[in-house]
């Protein structure tokens, strides 16, 4: 039965992970990026959509990952969205893929600004091994401007997770440290 | 044997052998060939598995159902066409039309000759082809097929879909909320992987293959490996084979728990699903620790496996699985006894038993709709001889037993893992790999099905001509069939209940 159960994981232990240790210095240059760009900020929390342009499905494993109870990205004010209009972050998988790239630019046509673009996976920092094929341009950075870049053949949640808290942090309004810092005080 | 297979089959067998390894390769002239397609016309017993060409030569592997063979055919391309085979065999239509957009080769009397992974965005045609020529044209619109009737409408989904998946593009022709058709366009995430693989080393190229589509990593790569080790007439020491069937079996547990957990989730029935991401996690976690990559990534390689089992390994597989072997008889209960949750799965997405059959569908599609093909039991290949795998077998074709056919497995493939475990034999990890001529295949079974890898090589040993078939080739038409007249609410759980490849069919 599935109510007994639910009553038992009340009282148990959560499954979920402890965030992981975000890098200063990544935070530091998205900060820097962000100024110089004069960009607005967005506020605590970040509406993501995911886009694949070729991947080989494995970058797609583990942004699904983050969504399980262990990860639980959205305790962080992440969440996924299912349309650009209604997104901060574009999260871009794969190497861009020539049959893919009409549709990633119309994708950030859609997405208001302001917004960031991040490459997630070897391939899409700058096509990985499918570089050089006919069939790829190279990096997502061939066609859109790229904020951050989290490589990784695939990144494990864990790496995903420390970029984009990093984000998270870079574009928050000064105000108290987020409580996955509040230890480190 | 009904006699019309045996028509066929000694049509093949009267071609000249090519000495490809361990299924001989049949060259026919193009007469010969087309008399097959004649003769393939009506026989039922002889399945087309895959169909992919070199320049100027185009390549069949066919498996005898009754007698569990598997054998190819060749024909070659006089002036850039050879017969087509879909008229006698519908899975034959999206890999004619691969083919005349990879190496512009036509299919004579084609069931539908429309371009499938050449959008227009290449720069070239026939990429494959002896002279790619360049294109400048503008890319073209996509041309779906036509449903009359009063009161139609399309819808059109894609490439980027609402969900964190691979990008495709559906096409329905809907009227009021029933599917009159669906028409999957694919080919966006074409990476031109054959050609990145053509020139290389089995070893440089695994790669590519590891690749293919990321959630069957193990399984593309093993057998990737296997049709290089036949092609190259060596065995890999009976360590790696254990430690590669340890892999695929972590690998089918991980993507089947994965795929109930998100059907249930697509039912708006979000228990199972969180339980099962849980399970899930657990299992890649262990996978990390005992072979150093949560998916388990360029582990298998031509000539055995580039790692050990780290030390705790062992001892990390086994706890998650006990875990995930408690719950699961849990979880079985909780997706049997939920009404809400049987009104979505039971009687949705089906399919009838002879289009599987006539696609020769692989894996838990084929294996919830009456097919009982495994790899792992035919052909068979070590080290699954000594495991006695059951293969469950479900009649209904529906949602529901897909998912059960998947949940079966689940516990067969813990199973097999505690098993291997426990036998595990000391040795080798790897052979060295000679640099010679020589053509293999090899078949393992994938969590999706069969996946089905061709290799030649050339002199020196480097690759002259590949082609991985993943078992969604044959499995994306059905789905096609699935879900015409079930509603278009309907659609993503028909869809997660096949869980299709997009990369693995894309190349
Ligand atoms: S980075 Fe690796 S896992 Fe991600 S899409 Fe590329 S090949 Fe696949």
């Amino acid at each position: 039965m599935l109510w007994p159960r639910l009553a038992k994981n009340l009282f148990g232990r959560p499954l979920t992970d402890p965030a992981p240790p975000v890098p200063d210095q990544v935070v530091q240059a998205l900060v820097e990026r962000l100024e110089a760009a004069a960009q607005q900020r967005l506020g605590h929390s970040l509406s993501i959509r995911e886009v694949d342009t070729g991947s080989c499905n494995g970058c797609e494993l583990e942004i699904n990952a983050l969504s399980n109870v262990v990860h639980d990205l959205e305790r962080f004010g992440l969440r996924f969205v299912a349309s650009p209009r209604h997104a901060d972050v574009l999260l871009v998988t794969g190497p861009l893929g020539r049959n893919m790239r009409a549709a990633l630019e119309r994708v950030w046509e859609c997405t208001p600004d302001p917004k960031w673009v991040v490459a997630v996976g070897d391939c899409a920092v700058d096509g990985g091994v499918f570089k050089g094929s006919y069939a790829v341009e190279g990096g997502i950075a061939e066609a859109l401007p790229v904020d951050l870049v989290i490589p990784g053949c695939p990144p494990t949640p864990t790496q995903l997770l420390e970029g984009l808290l990093a984000l998270l942090e870079a574009q928050a309004l000064p105000r108290a440290t987020p409580f996955w810092r509040r230890d480190e005080d | 044997m009904a006699p019309d297979a045996a028509a066929a089959l000694g049509r093949i067998r009267a071609g000249a052998p090519q000495h490809a390894r361990p299924y001989e390769r049949y060259l026919l002239t193009p007469t010969a060939w087309a008399a097959l397609a004649e003769a393939l016309a009506v026989d039922r017993g002889l399945a087309l598995l895959s169909l992919w060409a070199e320049p100027a030569m185009v390549h069949a592997a066919f498996l005898a159902e009754e007698e569990g063979e598997i054998l190819l055919a060749s024909c070659p391309a006089q002036g850039g066409h050879y017969p087509a085979l879909s008229p006698a065999r519908p899975g034959a239509v999206r890999f004619e039309r691969m083919i005349r957009d990879l190496w512009g080769l036509v299919a004579e009397g084609a069931e539908d000759s429309r371009p499938w992974l050449d959008h227009g965005h290449w720069g070239v045609t026939g990429p494959l082809s002896n002279n790619p020529a360049p294109n400048a044209l503008p890319p073209p619109q996509p041309e779906f097929l036509a449903v009359e009737g009063e009161g139609v409408h399309q819808i059109a989904v894609g490439p980027v879909h609402a969900a964190v998946i691979e990008p495709g593009h559906f096409r329905f022709h809907v009227q009021g909320e029933t599917v009159a058709r669906l028409e999957v366009r694919l080919g966006y995430a074409h990476k031109g992987t054959i050609g990145l693989m053509l020139g290389k080393s089995p070893r440089a190229a695994a790669r590519y293959m590891a690749r293919l589509s990321g959630d069957s990593t193990v399984a593309h790569s093993w057998a990737f490996a296997m049709a290089a080790e036949a092609a190259l007439g060596v065995v890999p020491p009976p360590r790696a084979l254990a430690l590669r069937a340890l892999m695929a079996e972590l690998e089918r547990i991980h993507n089947h728990l994965n795929d109930w957990g998100f059907a249930c989730n697509d039912s708006a029935f979000a228990f199972p699903h969180a339980r099962c991401g849980a399970l899930r996690e657990a299992v890649l976690r262990a996978s990390a620790a005992a072979f150093g990559h949560r998916l388990m990534m360029d582990r298998v390689v031509p000539g055995g496996v580039a790692q050990d089992l780290a030390p705790g390994g062992a001892e990390a597989i086994l706890a998650a699985l006990e875990v995930a072997a408690a719950e699961i008889p849990v979880l079985l209960q909780i997706y049997e006894n939920h009404a809400s949750l049987a009104d979505r799965v039971v009687g949705t997405g089906s399919l009838a038993a002879a289009l599987v059959a006539r696609f020769a569908a692989g894996g838990f599609i084929g294996r919830a709709t009456g097919r009982g093909f495994d790899a792992r039991r035919l052909p068979g290949y070590a080290p699954y001889a000594d495991l006695e795998v059951a293969v469950p077998v479900l009649p209904q074709g529906d949602v529901d037993a897909r998912i059960r056919i998947r949940i079966a497995e689940l516990q067969e493939s813990i199973r097999l893992v505690r098993g291997l475990l426990k036998t595990l034999p000391d040795g080798e990890l790897a052979v060295p790999l000679p640099q010679r001529a020589g053509e293999g295949v090899g078949m393992v079974e994938g969590f999706r099905g069969e996946c089905l890898h061709w290799l030649a090589l050339d002199d020196g040993g480097l690759i002259r001509g590949a082609f991985p078939r993943d078992p969604s080739w044959l499995q994306w038409p059905l789905l096609e069939a699935a879900i015409e007249n079930n509603i278009v609410a309907d659609f993503p759980l028909c869809n997660k209940s096949f869980n299709c490849s997009y990369s693995g069919v894309d190349l």
